[in-house]
């Protein structure tokens, strides 16, 4: 277009206004304001979001395929893998599921041990969540000082299991090892610097203008959608919906403790923000609750036909050493059936659906991510706002490209 | 409500459906239902002021390759006002791989159905927009599907220009 005679103004700044056509842009799959592999294929009027479809599958491992091929105990590295930010809590909800179709309950010191280590992975899944939210939005300190946080906790897990993020903690019937003698005095230390950090964190963000400005109001769900779409954990908590696993259906010893639900009003990402929050100290109570409580005893069952046999047995004799070699060859003999147990997750509800057939290896398991429901619903959520939108949203939902691909 | 005491109400109020042996579930309520039937006694168990399973937890397919009929589709209800949970497991023969869909009961089922498409090759009847989800649309095959091997090799798909070719639907606002 030819600049007017005379005219100061560039020529690139009078050209017609383009936006009253649709514009296609693929966002991703791997766009550096997104954390996690993802596509977001959006039609966009000027800068409002008028339709979004979102691709997932680029972290498809073909978990469930995998999980088919080798024994009960060849799933727990692979359950790791799945939600890598809370990794224990992915190994206690597939160990009870095994556990519960065996027919086997664990020794109560290691419902203890298995509730710690949740725990600790509840509160990293959090901090990863809420500090990369917080590191998109230009916070980039208070998403540090989130990190900084993270790094007491994965001290405790290493010390707990050898391991900061691929941990493989739990076994069918019990734990790998014991809690390390000083684990007390180390994890009063983390949560100590965790409830510093957090009170600063809340003071840089939750009043911050251009944090809430960014997020209330913002990717809203109503209830009975958030329901609908099988949302669970903190973003249907965020709707107002007080159900949490741990409360709804206890299990390992989730009953013994004194803790409360956070709920939000508005399901909107502020909302989801504050549940988190709020459950970080929740968690933090309920670990310091269990470490007061936690009996002394056995960590696994003895079960010959479940567990492997101590070490002195298997060099030892020869009956050790042929039931270690049955267990780890042909694997456990899980009598015929199928289950679902829900546990809580970081994200929600972690279900596991297995079926066995009797022979050692299982004939079908099925997880179910509670972020693939979440990345469901980001259509509606998105639809009408601005693209800056989808940065916040997504953070939120907190999406887990191991878990939500499979 | 229990487990018992849910299959105890199921029994009259969704006479459609058969109670599954217990022992073989580890005491979960799990109801086997008609695929003719599946869509009414779905709708009831999500309307049914007693029931109200408002939430479609999970959706997945087991294939039993063998057996007849080979799979069987399988529907994780939760009622969050009642706190129950059942489970519904409508068998489907392999020549005619199709079910009605839920999409319009619960949203849910819309990505689940179609990872189920994806990974087991089942289609739902009426679902708006039955399309892989975590695989690319050149995929060949339904990978979790018991004759699917597990070294299996796809073959090399040329690049598709996603602007030109879109393999989603274009569309405005809609669901």
């Amino acid at each position: 277009m030819a600049t007017p005679p005379g005219s100061l103004t560039p020529h690139r700044f009078v050209e017609p206004d383009p936006t009253d056509e649709v514009m296609e842009i693929q966002m991703g799959p791997s766009h550096p304001a997104s954390h996690g592999t993802i596509k977001f294929n959006l039609r966009l009027d000027g800068e409002t979001i008028i339709d979004v479809d979102v691709e997932i599958g680029y972290l498809h491992r073909g978990f469930e395929k995998m999980c088919e091929q080798g024994t009960w105990n060849h799933v727990f590295p692979y359950a790791d893998r799945l939600n890598y930010a809370s990794p224990i809590l992915n190994n206690v909800g597939f160990a009870l599921a095994v556990e519960k179709l065996a027919g086997v309950t664990v020794p109560e010191r290691c419902q203890y041990i298995r509730v710690i280590g949740g725990e600790i992975s509840r509160l990293t899944d959090h901090l990863t969540c809420l500090g990369m939210a917080a590191n998109e939005l230009g916070a980039i300190s208070a998403g540090f000082y989130m990190l900084e946080a993270r790094e007491f906790l994965y001290d405790l897990v290493e010390a707990m299991t050898g391991a900061r993020l691929t941990v493989t903690y739990c076994r069918l019937g019990g734990v790998m090892k014991d809690l390390p003698a000083d684990m007390a005095p180390q994890t009063t230390f983390a949560l100590t610097q965790i409830r510093r950090i957090l009170a600063d964190c809340d003071r840089l963000l939750s009043r911050n203008r251009i944090f809430v400005d960014r997020m209330v109001d913002v990717g809203i769900l109503s209830r009975d959608e958030a329901i609908s779409y099988g949302l669970t954990g903190p973003l249907l908590r965020a709707t107002g919906v007080p159900y949490d696993v741990r409360k709804a259906e206890p299990y390992l010893v989730y009953d013994r403790f004194d803790f409360t639900v956070p709920t939000g009003t508005k399901g909107d990402n502020y909302d989801r923000f504050m549940v988190r929050m709020a459950e970080m100290e929740q968690s933090m109570r309920i670990i310091e609750q269990a470490l007061a409580q936690i009996p002394e005893g056995p960590i696994a069952i003895t079960d010959p036909r479940y567990f492997l046999p101590p070490k002195k047995e298997v060099y030892g004799s020869i009956e050790g050493l042929m039931n270690h070699f049955k267990l780890v060859i042909e694997g456990q003999k899980i009598p015929a059936g199928e289950t679902y147990l829900a546990t809580e997750g970081g994200n929600g509800e972690l279900g596991f659906y297995i079926v066995s057939d009797g022979s050692g290896r299982p004939y079908r398991v099925r997880v179910r991510p509670p972020c693939f429901y979440g990345m469901s619903a980001l259509g509606p959520m998105l639809r009408g706002r601005m693209v800056a939108d989808i940065i916040t949203t997504f953070g939120q939902i907190n999406m887990i490209g191991g878990e939500c691909d499979h | 409500m229990t487990a018992d005491a849910l299959l105890e109400r199921l029994a009259t109020l969704v006479p459609e459906a058969t109670v599954f042996p217990r022992d073989a579930t580890r005491g979960d309520a799990v109801i086997v239902v008609e695929r003719a039937a599946a869509r009414a006694v779905l709708e009831s168990l999500r309307d049914h002021p007693e029931l109200r399973f408002e939430q479609l937890s999970d959706l997945t397919v087991v294939d039993y390759l063998g057996r007849t009929p080979r799979f069987e589709v399988v529907y994780q209800l939760y009622s969050i006002t009642l706190n129950h949970r059942v489970r519904v497991k409508v068998p489907v023969p392999a020549d005619v791989a199709v079910v009605p869909t839920a999409t319009s009961l619960w949203k849910s089922a819309n990505w689940a159905e179609r990872e189920a498409w994806d990974m087991f090759g089942i289609r739902f009847d009426g679902h708006p927009d039955l399309r892989r989800i975590l695989m690319y649309p050149e995929f060949q095959g339904h990978p979790l599907r018991k004759d699917y091997p597990v070294a299996q090799r796809q073959p090399l798909v040329p690049e598709r220009d996603p602007i030109a070719q879109p393999w989603y639907p274009r569309r405005n606002g809609a669901d």
